[in-house]
Order: structure tokens, then C-alpha cells, then sequence
């Protein structure tokens, strides 16, 4: 998967949770829970979906980096390449 | 021969429309299958069927709108002889008929409603032509984009309908209008008329609690710091798709509590209290688009933790994709209703009936506690219990707040008594 491709899942993902947004409207750098109406259980749903696709644990003690779309992108695509 | 009647829907749903069977004549049925999807005014229900035996007759059609209790189908007891031949048939129809027709003419007498009675079944020996599987998600979004399902292929199992199915045929559909002047659509929208029916729907059970039951109201601010502290270990054991909310965990401690206040929890009735069969807790679920609805939790005092997790995420999935079950819209003893998400303080809700109380969690801020001596800051919630006065005091329902407080402080005895 390159960047580019994630970038795409992660939107997929929120748009299957949130069906309502348009993913163009969205500032990929502005607080997400802002702009997107998800409650914890579509946080949760979202991170497992993402999960599932991408096979990266994301623990609880993470949350905080995962605050806008920029930065749940950087935080996956990091762990992606780490782990090899 | 066994009835199959309506079952109830829920205290503010009583009557439904049926949209599709899932059964035909022949079918074995057993206790808890899926039989039919009937459609009321806050969502499509997949009702269950409380009897077992073999289908002998439908008795109404797809498109009926009919009261809870109507004979919807008949049924052969486990060993009775299924009568499979025509001449046994248009027996069956001569007779059963004629006393459905009856109770549902003294329903429809009771009401004002145009309430079609069941109709005398004109496909008796047929399979009906119409079933197409369809999962109730693609259903509910076709119906509103005004598709129809003859036109769709499906591409699910058994070539079912799915929602890429739906989205596909009305992407192909806008591509053809997009070639053409578009016309002003003057057709009505039948997404407006749910929300509208939705809102009648809430607006009269609300009316209704408002003006029969004596509500009283209590309020308890909780640390949480234990508690979250208690769930975060437990949450860092567990795979990602195994992680517990904090919802769930309220849910838990509210039906531990329920169970040893039982006056909260159940029906009033003619005048009179019934303690529920167990404790369902209806969770409040806000649904995307507008409305609310709260179908029930089974018996969350006694099942672990982790499953009613699973449980929970499943039903509010089922909520929002419109595939509730009868069981589950029907029963719910005591209703939990969540708003500390949105940033709110506090909330004291409004009871359902005939249910006697309702509890209320409110949001989570940081504060500043005095304890023993000492002064720490954490999270704090506030919570609140809407309470009928006919059932039970003020007292009772302040031992009930104060057992929630009591557990949510006290990581070892959620762990024995949750987990």
C-alpha cells in the first residue's frame, strides 16, 4: 500500500462509518472529532476497520496522535513501515 | 395449528406495515427466526417468530399495514399433519380467515386507524413471487431513493440485494440523468416522511409520560478516575477489536444496580407495577439524519463485560442500519441515555412508557475533589435518575444512584462483580 492508497482508506473508512461528510469538504489538518459527528463507539469502529485493513495495533494510550486526518495518515503509515 | 401473531413492537409502535416475508408456506420455523421484516414509524423491524412449527399459510401481503396481535400466519404444530393438499387448503382459508377477519374488525373497532384487517389469502398453495432477499440496510436506502427492486441485481448471497447493489443502480441511474435537462423533482421524499413519522412517534410517547407519570429526579456527581483507570488495564490486554467503552462498563454497573432496586426496573401497568423479566436496558441511540431510538440490551446484569461490548456494538450498528429485531424494540425495563459525549453536564431524561425510570449520564470534566483530607483532581461524572413516583421514593432511588457510585469507585469489586 503507498501512501497515496492509504490516504483513501482512511477516508473510505470514515465515510462508511459517517456517510454523511464529503470527504472534499474536510481540512485533512483541523481537528476531526470537529468536524465529523462521531461518538466513541464510531471512533472505535473506525480505528477496528482500519485495523483489519491495515494490521496495525493502534493501543488506547495513542488516541492523542490521532487527532486529525494528517495525522492518523502519519501515524499508520509510519507503523506500517516499521514493522516491516 | 398455531397463530402467528403481530408481536408488539414496542409501547409506541402499534401497528406496522409488512414489507417482505422471510418465510413460505412449507418452511420450518423455529423459536427466534426471522419471519418477516415489517416496517413501523421509527424503523424496518426484523420480527421474530415466538413459535415453532411449519408454515402452512400467509395470511397478509407485503404492503398491509396492520395492528400488533393480527393473525399474520399460520402455523403446524411440530407432529401435526401439514395439510399440502389444495382441498385441505381452501379448508384451512374457508375457516381461519373468518376469525381472523373478526379479531381484527374488533382491533380496528377500538380504533380509529384504517387498519386493514388480514386479508383472506387469495396465494394459498403458492410460493409468493415477490420475495427478493434484500439486506434491510439496502432496502431502507433504496426506499429512500425511490429505487425499485425489480430493477436491481443482486450481488449477495443467494443474489441478495445489497447496499453496493443500491448505491451502484442509482450511480448508473444519475449518470443517464446527468445526459439530460433535469427535471424539478416534485415527488415526495420518503426520508422527510420517516423523520416526520419518527418525530409524531417520540413526540406522543413523550406527551404521554409527561402527562401520566409523576416523574422525580435525582443527581450524583462520581469520580472516575478508579474506574477509567480500572478499564484502561483491562483495555490494554485486549486486541483492538475486543476493547471495552466506558459506555459499556456504565451500562453494566447501572443493570448490577437495577437488579438490586428492581422497582426501577420494568412496567407500569393498569394501575399497577411489574418488576421486568430480567434486565434489558434500553440504550438511547441517536440516529444519523435526526431521531432517536432506544431498543434493548438483553439481560445485561448478568452477562460478562466483554459480550455486552460485543452486544452493544452490534445493536447500535443494527440501529443505524435499520435491522432491529422485534425482541429487541419490544422489551427494554429500564432506559440508559448517554449525552456526556456531546459535551453536555448533565441530563434528566423524560421516561418511556410504561417504563417507571430512566438514567441519564452526563459528560466527564475534570474537577477538583476533596476526599479524606486530601485534594486531587480527576474526572468526574454526573449522573442522574429520572424516576416514577407512583413506583417508588426518592429514597430508593437514592440508594440506587449511590450502589452506581459506590461500584464505579471501587476497581475490585467491578472486577469481581463486571468482569
Amino acid at each position: 500500500m503507498n501512501a497515496e492508497e492509504l490516504r483513501a482508506l482512511i477516508l473510505t473508512e470514515l465515510a462508511r462509518i459517517a456517510p454523511e461528510i464529503e470527504a472534499a469538504n474536510l481540512d485533512p489538518q483541523a481537528a476531526l472529532h470537529a468536524q465529523v459527528d462521531l461518538d466513541s463507539m464510531d471512533w472505535l469502529n473506525f480505528l477496528i476497520a482500519l485495523h483489519q485493513h491495515v494490521g496495525v495495533d493502534i493501543p488506547e494510550a495513542d488516541y492523542a496522535r490521532l487527532g486529525s486526518l494528517n495525522a492518523i495518515h502519519d501515524y499508520l503509515w509510519q507503523k506500517i513501515n516499521t514493522s516491516g | 395449528m398455531l397463530e402467528f401473531k403481530l408481536p408488539s413492537l414496542g409501547a409506541d409502535m402499534d401497528e406496522g406495515t409488512l414489507v417482505q416475508w422471510q418465510i413460505k408456506p412449507g418452511d420450518v420455523v423455529k423459536r427466534g427466526d426471522v419471519v418477516a421484516v415489517v416496517d413501523t414509524s421509527k424503523a424496518a423491524i426484523d420480527v421474530e417468530s415466538w413459535i415453532a412449527g411449519t408454515v402452512q399459510e400467509l395470511l397478509v401481503q407485503a404492503g398491509d399495514k396492520i395492528p400488533v396481535g393480527t393473525v399474520m400466519a399460520l402455523l403446524a404444530e411440530p407432529g401435526e399433519a401439514v395439510a399440502t393438499t389444495a382441498a385441505a387448503d381452501a379448508e384451512a382459508v374457508k375457516e381461519i380467515p373468518a376469525e381472523a377477519a373478526k379479531k381484527g374488525a374488533s382491533k380496528g373497532a377500538s380504533k380509529k386507524s384504517s387498519v386493514n384487517g388480514p386479508k383472506p389469502a387469495k396465494t394459498t398453495g403458492e410460493t409468493p413471487t415477490l420475495r427478493r432477499k434484500i439486506s434491510p440496510a439496502a432496502r431502507r436506502r433504496a426506499e429512500e431513493l425511490g429505487v425499485k427492486l425489480e430493477q436491481l441485481e443482486g450481488s449477495g448471497p443467494q443474489g441478495a440485494i445489497t447496499l453496493a447493489d443500491v448505491n451502484a443502480a442509482l450511480a448508473a441511474a444519475s449518470e443517464k440523468r446527468d445526459a439530460r435537462p433535469v427535471k424539478a423533482a416534485a415527488v415526495p421524499d420518503p426520508a422527510r416522511d420517516r423523520r416526520a413519522d419518527m418525530r409524531r412517534t417520540i413526540a406522543a410517547a413523550m406527551a404521554r409520560s409527561k402527562r401520566e407519570i409523576p416523574h422525580y429526579y435525582l443527581g450524583q456527581s462520581i469520580p472516575l478516575d478508579a474506574a477509567m483507570t480500572w478499564l484502561e488495564t483491562c483495555n490494554a490486554q485486549r486486541p483492538l477489536t475486543e476493547r471495552v467503552l466506558l459506555a459499556a462498563l456504565l451500562l453494566k454497573v447501572v443493570a448490577l444496580a437495577a437488579r438490586k432496586y428492581p422497582e426501577l426496573n420494568g412496567f407500569y401497568r393498569e394501575d399497577r407495577f411489574e418488576p421486568g423479566p430480567g434486565v434489558h436496558l434500553g440504550v438511547a441511540i441517536s440516529l444519523r439524519g435526526g431521531g432517536l431510538i432506544a431498543p434493548a440490551l438483553h439481560d445485561c446484569d448478568s452477562r460478562p463485560l466483554g459480550e455486552l461490548m460485543q452486544g452493544l456494538s452490534d445493536l447500535v450498528r443494527r440501529a443505524r442500519s435499520g435491522s432491529l429485531r422485534s425482541s429487541e424494540v419490544a422489551d427494554p425495563t429500564l432506559t440508559v441515555t448517554n449525552l456526556g459525549e456531546q459535551s453536555v453536564a448533565e441530563v434528566y431524561g423524560v421516561i418511556y412508557p410504561p417504563q417507571v425510570a430512566l438514567v441519564g449520564f452526563g459528560g466527564i470534566s475534570e474537577q477538583v475533589i476533596a476526599d479524606k483530607g486530601a485534594i486531587r483532581v480527576a474526572p468526574v461524572l454526573h449522573i442522574s435518575l429520572s424516576a416514577d413516583h407512583r413506583v417508588s421514593d426518592g429514597h430508593r432511588g437514592a440508594l440506587f444512584l449511590a450502589h452506581i457510585a459506590a461500584l464505579l469507585q471501587d476497581p475490585a469489586r467491578l472486577g469481581r462483580e463486571a468482569a
